[in-house]
Formats: structure tokens, C-alpha cells, sequence
């Protein structure tokens, strides 16, 4: 169906795109595999000499790489955990009838909207702070001991800020999905006697297959380099708790200012990063094209 | 046949998703609400919802402290500015990639999704030196280069997955007739196209508000959107929870009036072609 | 007629725009600390009376750093001036990247500087950055929930003495806490106070040779003491309290004791934002009887990047925002007890401002601390509560984090101190140390 012309013309039309983003990512990336081989601190100029592989070995052998690549997972996937279920019996939910169905879906969908800096400070300041907080606050008044989330549940406490934004994302699609199915078809499976967990699961659920891979897709690419709610809440800490592979190479290139240790680690984000984008691809690519 | 629903059920659905909604709202709210307060009441045991004395001073502090109108506009710029030229770079590209599909096009898309995965900060000095010679830094135009590209594969894909849908037999139709690749964008594809690309447009305008690594680390006075503005109030000496509350709910309200009002645009866009 | 009507508008064109081009604007950084706030405010009356405007980065203070020397490392010249503090100068100084302000007027009166701070920002010989509050670190305490404890504060505590009271004061079902002490980690946070209370205990980060010293006896001590007394008498998620959580805490009435910095002392007792204004008594900080107490000295200064093409109208602002004048200027608009402490040896001899209840003890603990010779041994390195080497911020955080999650109870004090030593050593050979 495509010509020639149109060939040529579709190459044109897509190169502008391509190159852009070749450029972003080959140039600031060989500078930044140029560093990584460098004993390069920013602090003390002048001094930048040839280090091998020093820096990364320096990077792979830290205690703190193997924290972080937990943390990392644990961040990813709990998050994607609560707002995929939580997505989809929030949807479920809201496809009912109800009173006022604009008005909660705006409700649900603001978190959405809230630039991760300022939720991470209100939930830190205002909720889970332990002695000014709100949580605190409701834990004493039903004779409870204040729970400290951020020294003693930090990792969970952040998947729960984290959730909290992505959980409309979620909802939204999953929303969106739910409400495309055919009635008919849930009809027919009703009179045919099937209860409704067997038509969440035989109907429902193979239909929202796709609309999960795509939360799924995207959730983790903004999952993988979380990096503000962190900074705010715990600085990575109590030790290693928090501390994702993202806030590892902030740490050494913007607080240690090693920009030779940064760079490797940065190289090593990027290199663990396309390995689960590749991973990533072939379960969406299967699914996109179903 | 409609489903028939009881009222009861419908009352019970009704409940329940008020209760929830609410929760999910209540930090915002709660932080709204405490924007007013002053600063002993905000931190007041046992805490107040609405019976507490109003005040606006906490608006003013902020407003005489910060040059929210600056800060504001160069929000506003940054994210609409990256988002339009994000747009006119994807635009062809996402049609090309819909209509003639080569033997490339997927892998295209993936690679470009996968550049959105380099963590940020491990490239941060690089662009840091690079925007140092050529006086990019600390201007809007800097912000809008390095945002645009950011976002560029999510609007590809985005408007990749709209386009898809619009059926090809038209396209060939207007072939047909004889028309010009551009006349074919303009009068045929554009007119069809134009929800997805407004769905894009908002998505991409909340991304880019909200952004705070690159906004944060490549302006100081003259470019600093609100994600600056914000940093400012983070954790200052002494009560801080008024005056915090206050500049956050600065910070958020545009972009959440502007999701709300079009969160019908918004939902339909959101879908990346999740829904067949 | 007509000609000389021209020939006027160019000569009025032109002054315009002689006067266009001495007026500049300059960009400065700052961290968002009530002082730092008041300057700003305060700036308008410098604006007014140079013709030069300013644009305004406040930030808060890891931020700001992290901004500033990216900055002035990469030669980025986005800022005229940055507020710093004495661990940065040295460093900078050394590295040509400061402006160097020996040649400001007579008038500001140089020599009017407190030498302890004023030696702090100078590298041979040369003073880089202009001292705008100075602060070293003392006990404030509540006089009432003192004296309710049955006990005396002396002028001169111990440590032993410090946790006794603590514990005394305490009464956690009231929600009133002992002492209340930085947890959060960070070199400019929790490793600041532990740094500095360590050295009280003969503790020290590095022998002569430069080998970390964390798994000596001292240290554990330290730290233990540190830990058991947060436990008994601190409050809840102490491990994430920094400097600000503490003072919101101390001036809502929750802390019986608070060691922390000397500016603290203008609010706790500021009645408008502090609820326990007029009960807190001010004491040097504790020492163990080793001869050195553990108090830290500190001073945000403002400093010129070299950089920069506005490097005078940048002095003009310096000079004023640390002269004489400005002190006397916050003085006058919000009163003395508010005036930026610890900077000039004339302000101690004001008779107006020896009334401030605090600028006695103030002034003595700054004396008291000796970045020269920080610890009850000899060390190779500079300063109290850091040590004024590029690698320290990373490495003292990275501690931090250790002895914040020690605070906690997610890992044991030996943990705690293995680990820190592993990584200290760690970096200190990365960074090719001894040099």
C-alpha cells in the first residue's frame, strides 16, 4: 500500500525525532562514559587522571549498590503492586452507578496533578511526622504510641507517597478499559450463571490485559528514577534504606561530587535500566500488537 | 436490556466511593485547609478541620517573600513551550510510524521509550557543561530544549497509539483524489486527530509542571519555575506548615484547575492506546 | 532652537544611558534562615540607595549547596554572590574561585571581625568570604522544667550531668521530651553535633596519617552515650530531626534541652513564634573533662564567585549586608535580640545589645572553639565539626546515615561504627589519602 514517495517521505518526517533524541542520549552519554573512566572530582579541578576501572569497581563493590538494587525492586514493584490492584478495584468500583460520579473521579484523580516535591514534603510535615503529624495525632487520641514511619517503615513509607500519585494514573486507565467492555458479553456470561468472580476473571480481567501492560510500561519508567520523594523525605536513609540506584549516583556525583564515581554509576543505572526496558519491550510488544 | 439496579446497591456504591474519593483527596484538602491556618493552629493537637480563625497572612508572607508571578509565568512558558515544539517534532514522526509502518517502526518506538529510562542524574554534569558554553543556563529556552526532549517519546507514543486508530481507508481515499502528503495532514488527518493531540498537549503540560530535576539543577533566578519557588519553603527555621501549605497549594492549584476542567480531554488521551 | 532641542534629548538619551549601565542586577544565593529571610526583606534600603537591583535564590540549605557549588566548580556564573559557610572557603579559597574582599573601605572595619571566625574565612592571608551570622553550638533549656526536675543547671555541664537532667525532665505521657538532639543524617546535620560532641569524648575522624579512627574506643563511647540518652530521653523520630524540626519542637514546649546552634537562642526566645519565650536558659555545651567542650563553630559568609563580571557592584552588596550598618539597621526594625549574632567584636560591646539574654553566652562559645585544634589530640586536618577537605561532605553524610539508622534501631552501634569505618576508609583510598 505504501509507495515509494510515501516511504521516503514517512523517513523524513520521522528523522527529525530520531536525531534529537539520538543526540540527547549519545552525546551527554559519551561524556559521561568518558568520565566514568576518569578520577574526576569536581571539587578538586586540575588533578584528573586516567583511573581504568577503578571507578567501577569502586561503584560495584560499594555495600551500598547492592541496597540500592533492592531497593530499587522493592520500590518498582510495590508500587506497581498496590496501584495496579488498587487500580483496578478502584475501577471496578467506580464503573457502578453512583451519585456524583464526576465529582469523586475528580476527587480520585488530583493526586495526579501534585508536583512530587510538594506531596513528598505534605505527606512527610503533615501526615507522618510523629509528633506534629496527623497520623500521630489520630494515633494518640485512640491511646496509641505514635508510629515513626520514616525511621521505622521508610522504604514502605515512600511506596505509599509514591502510590498515592500513581494511583489515579492507574485508576484512569484501568477505568477507561473497564468502561469499553462489552456489556452483551457480561450479560450473556450472567445468565449463563457465572458468579461474579468468575466474570472478573474470565472477562474482565483478559480484556484489561493490555491496559495493565501499559501502566505497567509507563508507571516504571518514572518508577526507575524516582529521585524527589526520596531527597525529601529520608536523604536514602535510615542507612541504605531508601536509597534507589538514582539517589546512589546523586549521592556520588552531587554530594561527594566524584563525578568519575558518578558517571559510573550512572553508566551502570543505565546499562540495569535497559535491561528491564528490553525485558519490558517484549512483554508490551507482544501485547501492543495483539 | 439495561441492568436493573437497585437503589440500595446504588446508595452502598454511593458511600463507598465518597469515602474513598475523599481519602485519596484528603491530603490535598488537608494541606489547602492549613494554608489558612496560622502557625501555631496548624500544628494545633488536637487539630482543627474548619472551625479555626482564616487567615490569609500566610498568602501574603509567601506573596512578599517570592515572585510567584515570575515563577509562575516561567512555568507556564517552560511547559507549554516544550510541549508545543514535542509536538511539532512528533507529529510527522507518529504519522509516519502510524500510516507506513516499516520493518523498524517498533523498534524505533521501543528504543525511544527506553532513552526515557537513563536516570537523570547520571547525566546531569555533562548538560551541566555543555549548557555552561553555550549560555544556556538559567534561561527559559535551556528548560524547553532539555524538557522537549524528555517528553518526546511519550508524545510519540501517545499520538503513535491515536493516530493508529484513525482508519486508514480514508487516508487512501483522499489519496485517491489526489492529495498532497501536507494537504493529506492538514485537511484529513488533523481534523480526526486533534482530541489525541489535545490529550497530548495536557498530559504533557502536567509532566512538564511538575518536572523537578532538570528545572531544579539548571536554573537560579530568571528561569525558576514553581518547582524552584517551592524549594525555597522546604524546610526553613521554626514553624514552617502555614507558609508551606500556603505556597504548595500556590504551586498545585493551576495545574489542578486546569486537569480538572479538562480531565475528560484528559482520560481520553491517558489511555496510550490501552483501549481497543 | 530646533538643533539645540536635539542636541539636549541626545545628551539626556545618552546620561540615561550612562546611568543604564551602571546600574546592574545581581543574582545571589542564599539559604532560607530567618536572618537570611530578614536580609532579604531588608534589601529594598540597599536597592534604594545603590540604584542596583538583585535577584533573589533562596533556598533551602542542601539545595542551595549542592546548587552553588556546581556552580562555581563547573565556572557556570549563574550567581554574584553565595552564601557559604567556613567549610567551603577554605576549600574554595584554595582553589582560586573566591574574590578575594582584602581591599574593602576602611570604613567596614576589618579587624572588627571576631578573629575566631574571621580566621576561619581567610586563606593566606586573604579574606574570601564576609562573615554574615556566626554561630557555635551551646544547651538551651527550659528553666521551668528545670526547676519542676528539682535540679540547677551549672554555667559549665558535663555530660554526665546533661542526660541526669534529661532524664529527670522527661515526661513522655505530658509529650514533653528531655533532650532533644539532631538525628537526621547529614555532615551539616546530625555528624555536626556528633562530630563535635565526639571531640569532647577524645574522639577524632583521622589520626596524622589519615586513617579513620571509627573503630576507636572513643568513638564508641561517644556514640553509645549519644544513642542510650536519645533513647531514654529524646522524642519519637529523633532519627529525622534536624536542626528546624528541633526548634519547631523546642519552641512548641515538647524539648526539656536542646544542644544545638547559638542562633537558635533569637527564637526560642522571640515570643511571637515561640511558645516557652520567656522560661529558657542558655549554657556552654557539655565536655566530658578531657578539656574540650563540644561545641562547633560555624559562619554563613557571603562569598563572591571569581567568575563573575558584576564583582563590584556584588563587594557593594557584601559590604553592606556585613557591615555595621546593616546590624544596625535589623536593630532598629526588629529590635536587637533579632540582630545576625557572632560576627563582630563591636556588637558584644554594645551596651544596648548586652541585654539580649543570650549574647553573653553566645559570644563565649564561639571563643571556646578552636577549628586550629579541634580535638584533645593532634589531627592533620582543619575544623570543628567538619574536616575541611573536598571528600568530607560525602563521606560525613554517608556516617551520618549510619549513626542516623543506629538512632533509629535498625542497626546496632557496632554495626553502625564498622560500617562507617569501612566506608570512611573506603573513600579516604579512593580519593588517593594520605597526600
Amino acid at each position: 500500500m505504501a509507495t515509494a514517495h510515501s516511504r521516503s517521505a514517512a523517513r523524513l518526517m520521522i528523522s527529525p525525532a530520531v536525531i534529537l533524541l539520538l543526540g540527547w542520549m549519545i552525546i551527554p552519554l559519551s561524556m559521561t562514559i568518558y568520565f566514568s573512566f576518569l578520577r574526576y572530582n569536581l571539587l578538586s579541578p586540575g588533578n584528573e587522571s586516567w583511573a581504568g576501572f577503578d571507578n567501577y569497581r569502586y561503584f560495584l563493590t560499594d555495600p551500598a549498590f547492592f541496597d540500592a538494587m533492592g531497593n530499587t525492586f522493592i520500590l518498582v514493584l510495590g508500587v506497581l503492586l498496590i496501584t495496579v490492584v488498587g487500580g483496578i478495584l478502584l475501577g471496578l468500583l467506580l464503573d457502578q452507578p453512583f451519585f456524583g460520579q464526576g465529582i469523586v473521579r475528580i476527587l480520585v484523580i488530583a493526586p495526579f496533578f501534585v508536583m512530587p516535591t510538594v506531596s513528598a514534603l505534605v505527606w512527610k510535615n503533615m501526615f507522618m511526622n510523629p509528633v506534629n503529624g496527623l497520623f500521630a495525632y489520630m494515633a494518640t487520641a485512640v491511646g496509641l504510641e505514635p508510629f515513626d514511619f520514616l525511621s521505622h517503615a521508610p522504604l514502605a513509607s515512600i511506596i505509599l507517597i509514591v502510590s498515592w500519585q500513581w494511583l489515579p494514573f492507574a485508576t484512569l486507565i484501568l477505568l477507561t478499559a473497564l468502561q469499553s467492555l462489552d456489556q452483551e458479553q457480561l450479560e450473556a456470561s450472567e445468565m449463563d450463571g457465572a458468579g461474579p468472580i468468575n466474570r472478573f476473571i474470565f472477562i474482565m480481567l483478559p480484556h484489561l490485559g493490555r491496559a495493565i501492560t501499559v501502566v505497567i510500561l509507563i508507571q516504571t519508567i518514572f518508577l526507575l528514577s524516582i529521585f524527589a520523594e526520596i531527597l525529601v523525605t529520608t536523604n536514602g536513609g535510615p542507612g541504605t534504606a531508601t536509597t534507589n540506584l538514582t539517589y546512589l549516583v546523586y549521592v556520588q556525583s552531587l554530594l561527594q561530587f566524584d563525578v568519575g564515581g558518578g558517571s559510573a554509576g550512572g553508566i551502570v543505572a543505565v546499562i540495569l535500566a535497559n535491561i528491564v526496558a528490553i525485558f519490558l519491550m517484549r512483554m508490551i510488544g507482544k501485547n501492543l500488537d495483539a | 436490556m439495561a441492568r436493573a439496579v437497585s437503589t440500595r446497591r446504588k446508595l452502598i456504591v454511593t458511600l463507598l466511593a465518597w469515602t474513598i474519593g475523599i481519602a485519596i483527596f484528603f491530603p490535598i484538602l488537608w494541606t489547602v485547609l492549613t494554608s489558612f491556618k496560622t502557625e501555631a493552629e496548624a500544628i494545633a493537637s488536637p487539630p482543627s478541620l474548619f472551625f479555626f480563625d482564616w487567615t490569609t497572612e500566610n498568602y501574603a508572607a509567601v506573596q512578599s517573600r517570592s515572585n510567584y508571578g515570575l515563577h509562575f509565568s516561567n512555568s507556564v512558558i517552560i511547559s507549554l513551550g516544550s510541549t508545543l515544539l514535542g509536538l511539532l517534532i512528533a507529529i510527522p514522526a507518529a504519522w509516519s510510524m502510524a500510516f507506513v509502518p516499516g520493518k523498524w517502526t517498533k523498534d524505533i518506538l521501543m528504543w525511544m521509550l527506553s532513552t526515557k529510562m537513563l536516570p537523570p542524574v547520571g547525566v546531569l554534569i555533562p548538560i551541566y557543561l555543555m549548557f555552561r558554553d553555550t549560555g544556556l543556563l538559567d534561561s527559559r529556552l535551556g528548560l524547553v530544549i532539555v524538557l522537549t526532549l524528555i517528553n518526546l517519546p511519550i508524545i510519540v507514543w501517545m499520538l503513535y497509539t491515536y493516530f493508529k486508530e484513525i482508519p486508514v481507508d480514508i487516508l487512501e481515499a483522499a489519496r485517491m483524489d489526489g492529495a498532497a502528503l501536507w494537504s493529506e495532514i492538514i485537511y484529513v488527518l488533523t481534523p480526526m486527530a486533534v482530541p489525541g493531540i489535545a490529550s497530548t498537549l495536557l498530559l504533557n503540560v502536567i509532566l512538564a509542571w511538575n518536572e523537578a530535576f532538570w528545572t531544579l539543577n539548571l536554573t537560579a533566578a530568571k528561569a525558576a519555575p514553581l518547582t524552584a519557588f517551592i524549594a525555597s519553603y522546604s524546610s526553613p527555621e521554626g514553624l514552617f506548615y502555614a507558609k508551606l501549605s500556603a505556597a504548595s497549594t500556590m504551586a498545585i492549584a493551576p495545574i489542578l484547575i486546569l486537569g480538572w476542567f479538562s480531565q475528560k480531554q484528559l482520560v481520553r488521551g491517558l489511555t496510550f492506546g490501552a483501549v481497543k | 532652537m530646533k538643533r539645540f532641542a536635539n542636541v539636549l534629548l541626545c545628551a539626556s538619551a545618552l546620561s540615561m544611558l550612562g546611568t543604564a549601565a551602571l546600574a546592574e542586577e545581581i543574582t545571589i544565593a542564599t539559604v532560607n534562615n530567618g536572618d537570611m529571610i530578614r536580609m532579604q526583606e531588608l534589601s529594598s534600603t540597599w536597592e534604594e540607595m545603590s540604584g542596583h537591583t538583585i535577584s533573589w535564590v533562596v533556598l533551602e540549605e542542601n539545595v542551595l549547596r549542592q546548587r552553588v557549588t556546581t556552580d562555581i566548580a563547573t565556572g557556570g556564573g549563574q550567581y554574584d554572590v553565595m552564601t557559604i559557610g567556613t567549610y567551603e572557603v577554605p576549600i574554595w579559597g584554595k582553589q582560586g574561585w573566591l574574590v578575594s574582599l582584602n581591599d574593602l573601605p576602611a570604613s567596614y572595619e576589618i579587624d572588627d571581625l571576631l578573629p575566631a571566625i574571621r580566621g576561619g574565612l581567610t586563606v593566606d592571608g586573604e579574606l574570601y568570604a564576609a562573615p554574615f551570622y556566626g554561630e557555635s553550638s551551646m544547651v538551651m533549656y527550659r528553666t521551668d522544667l528545670m526547676q519542676k526536675a528539682g535540679m540547677t543547671m551549672p554555667e559549665a555541664p558535663t555530660w554526665s550531668f546533661i542526660r541526669e537532667a534529661a532524664a529527670a525532665m522527661t515526661d513522655k505521657d505530658a509529650g514533653i521530651y528531655g533532650v532533644c538532639l539532631r538525628g537526621k543524617a547529614g555532615w551539616g546535620e546530625n555528624m555536626a553535633l556528633l562530630t563535635a560532641t565526639a571531640n569532647s569524648f577524645g574522639a577524632k575522624w583521622f589520626d596524622m596519617d589519615w586513617n579513620a579512627q571509627f573503630d576507636s574506643p572513643q568513638w564508641k563511647e561517644a556514640l553509645t552515650f549519644y544513642i542510650e540518652m536519645m533513647n531514654e530521653s529524646g522524642p519519637p523520630g529523633a532519627a529525622n530531626n534536624g536542626f528546624n524540626e528541633n526548634l519547631a519542637l523546642f519552641q512548641t514546649g515538647k524539648c526539656g534541652m536542646w544542644i544545638d546552634a547559638t542562633v537558635a537562642a533569637s527564637f526560642v526566645t522571640n515570643p511571637t513564634d515561640s511558645q516557652v519565650a520567656d522560661s529558657v536558659g542558655f549554657v556552654l555545651a557539655p565536655d566530658n573533662g578531657l578539656g574540650k567542650r563540644g561545641n562547633w563553630l560555624w559562619a554563613w559568609s557571603l562569598g563572591i564567585p571569581a567568575g563573575t563580571q558584576k564583582a563590584e557592584t556584588a563587594k557593594a552588596f557584601v559590604e553592606w549586608a556585613t557591615s555595621k550598618e546593616y546590624l544596625a539597621l535589623v536593630a532598629e526594625n526588629e529590635g536587637w535580640a533579632n540582630v545576625p549574632p557572632g560576627t563582630r567584636t563591636s556588637l558584644y560591646e554594645n551596651p544596648e545589645y548586652a541585654k539580649v539574654p543570650f549574647a553573653k553566652m553566645t559570644l563565649d562559645s564561639i571563643n571556646a572553639a578552636d577549628p586550629q585544634n579541634p580535638t584533645v589530640d593532634k589531627v592533620p586536618y582543619v575544623g570543628v565539626q567538619f574536616v575541611a577537605i573536598p571528600e568530607f561532605q560525602g563521606i560525613a553524610t554517608a556516617v551520618g546515615q549510619q549513626f542516623s539508622a543506629a538512632l533509629a534501631g535498625t542497626t546496632s552501634i557496632d554495626d553502625a561504627l564498622a560500617n562507617a569505618q569501612a566506608l570512611t576508609t573506603r573513600e579516604m583510598q579512593k580519593a588517593g589519602y594520605p597526600k
